[in-house]
This record gives C-alpha cells, structure tokens and sequence, in this order.
C-alpha cells in the first residue's frame, strides 16, 4: 500500500527534472526485491500527474529480476523463494547482486 | 520530438534526504533512535514494553508510537510518565522521514537519552523508508514461521538487529533455526541477533545490556 508515496516520489522527480517541458514517459527501473506493484502504481500515476506537464504520460517499468551470486563457485542464479542455497555447488555462501534497484532512469519529454 | 532526460535518481531519494536531516537533530542532541519492525502479532509491544521496564533508571527515553492497532497508546504511556506522541499514519502502511521529523519536536529530547519508534506492524513497507533512526531492529516471531527471510528478503536486508522472539514456543512450533538463519545470513551477513522470550524474560538482558552499551548516557553528558 505504499504505492501512492511511490507514485508521489516519482512524480516530484520527474517535474523537477522536466523543467518547463511537457513529459512524455518516465523510464522506471525496479528490482524484484523492490515490492511495488506496477498496476498500482499506474493507477495512482494517472489520479497524481493529471493538471500537471507529465498529465497522460506513461510508466515504463524495467523490472529487474533478483539474482544471487555463489561465493563458492561464483555461480550466478536467481532464486526460486524456499532456499538461497547455490544450484550448482549447495553452498549457502551467496549474495544479492541484483534485484534491489529502484531508481527513476530517465524522463522522455517534447 | 522526443528527448530523453537521463536522471538516474532513487526513487524514495527525497524521504532519505528527510531521514538524514533527523538523524542530525538526534545527534545533535544527543540522543538514539531506534526504529522497531515488525509483522502484526510478532509481539512488538510486549517487546517494547519489557525492554522499557528494564531500561528504567538506566536511560531516559521517549517513544513514538506509529501502529496503529498498538496497545501502548500514547494516554497510557504519557499515565506512566513516559514521554510519547502518536503518528497518525493516517491508513498508511509504513512510517516515512517526514512524519518522524513532525513528530520528534513533540518529545522533550533535550532531556532523553533514547527513542523508541513502534513502527506499523508489516513485513514489506517500512524495509523501504528510512525514517533516520540509529538501529533499525527487526522482531520475527516463532510462530510467523522459519521461511520469512525467503519471502520478505527486503525487510531482513536493512537492519542491524534481529530479535527472534517468542522463542519459548519453540518446543511447540515447527521452526528450523538452522534454516531460518541461514536465510538471514545471506541477506545480512553479520547482523546482531538475539533471540529472547519477553514474556519469560529469556534473553532480554543481553539484548538490554547490549543497547545500554549502545547507547551510553555519556555521550549525552559530552554535548
């Protein structure tokens, strides 16, 4: 439920970033370990941006998925929910390496 | 024509900037902050409660009191001569910067040592707003089961504290510790963990004592 101050925070970036020009499309990159639900987001975007310059813009979200990487045999896997354990050698030792983005990457505008 | 901006900015950039600006006022002033997560029914309060008890005359404290099905409501608190205020989340899930920054001047800080900030019960929203706190602490219960590090990665990658709690049910609940920690190992390598019981008491002195090191009335005195 978080969503609507996603969607608050993503809209502040993007008018400040666009200065005086009308804004197309907001390029969104979120990891899997990021919970956001793009629908959502979507929702509130299109209440939010309305009598602004990013009014009918679009969310483009990137989703990154989650990835873990073997600090044994430096196998690199995404993880399947129940363990963290590496599939190739079953070594517990892993990290996250992707996943955690959550970032506003770029604006398009006119 | 279309251009493109490049602007590579985190998202929730703005509510880290506020937490930062907290942060300073509590150092400041000398006092620590922790912010206290957890999902409904891991026994937060219960928790809360106890290690207040055993903090008293060892530290000065106020609390912020953020859930909002929370038992200690700020009347209560305030009747027992503890210095709270209530965040009306106003239906939000998680606590963010802005209000802890409306919130702290209401608490008498000059004078306290620690904060304790209850934030609302969930295992997904608060992992993502830094409110400025010093210790971010995580309570999972026995009962929530030992696969929560698997499902809510978020929540266990952004603290420094782990408390397992309720552990006096472990002997009627199936919970593999082996497993459990071994998730949070991954997620947060090297992160504090004490697994206490707070309604028998069982491991809350260390945790106490360990905070009261953390803390230290001193640095209060050096301001």
């Amino acid at each position: 439920m978080h969503e609507l101050s996603v969607t608050q925070s993503v809209l502040d970036i993007a008018l400040k970033n666009a200065g005086t020009r009308k804004i197309k499309q907001i390029n969104l990159v979120v990891g899997q370990f990021s919970s956001i639900v793009d629908d959502s987001v979507q929702f509130y975007w299109d209440i939010i941006s309305k009598e602004t310059l990013a009014e009918g813009s679009l969310l483009h979200f990137e989703r990154i998925p989650g990835e873990m990487t073997c600090q044994n045999c430096e196998y690199v896997f995404r993880p399947t929910g129940d363990t963290f354990d590496c599939p190739s050698c079953s070594s517990p030792f892993v990290k996250i390496t992707k996943g955690e983005e959550f970032q506003v990457e770029s604006i398009d505008v006119e | 024509m279309t251009t493109r901006i490049p602007v590579v900015e985190n998202i929730l950039s703005a509510n880290d900037r506020i937490a930062q600006r907290n942060r300073e006022m509590l150092d400041q002033l000398g006092v620590w902050g922790i912010n206290i997560m957890a999902s409904p029914g891991a026994g937060k309060t219960t928790f809360i409660l106890k290690t207040l008890e055993a903090l008293h005359e060892r530290l000065k404290f106020g609390v912020v009191e953020g859930d909002l099905a929370s038992s200690i409501d700020t009347e209560k608190a305030i009747a027992a001569g503890l210095p709270a205020v209530q965040i009306n989340t106003g239906g939000e899930c998680h606590l963010d910067a802005v209000m802890l920054a409306d919130a702290l001047p209401e608490l008498p800080l000059k004078d306290l040592d620690l904060v304790i900030v209850e934030n609302v019960g969930n295992l997904i929203c608060p992992a993502n707003f830094q409110i400025g706190t010093h210790l971010n602490v995580l309570i999972a219960s026995i009962p929530e089961g030992d696969d929560k590090p698997y499902k809510y990665p978020g929540m266990y990658r952004g603290v420094q504290v782990l408390i397992i709690s309720k552990v006096d049910l472990l002997p009627y609940v199936p919970f593999n510790m082996e497993y459990f920690k071994k998730g949070v190992e991954v997620l947060n390598p090297g992160v504090m963990v004490f697994p206490v019981s707070a309604k028998t008491g069982e491991g809350m002195e260390s945790w106490v004592d360990w905070l009261v090191k953390k803390v230290d009335p001193k640095n209060k005195e050096s301001q």
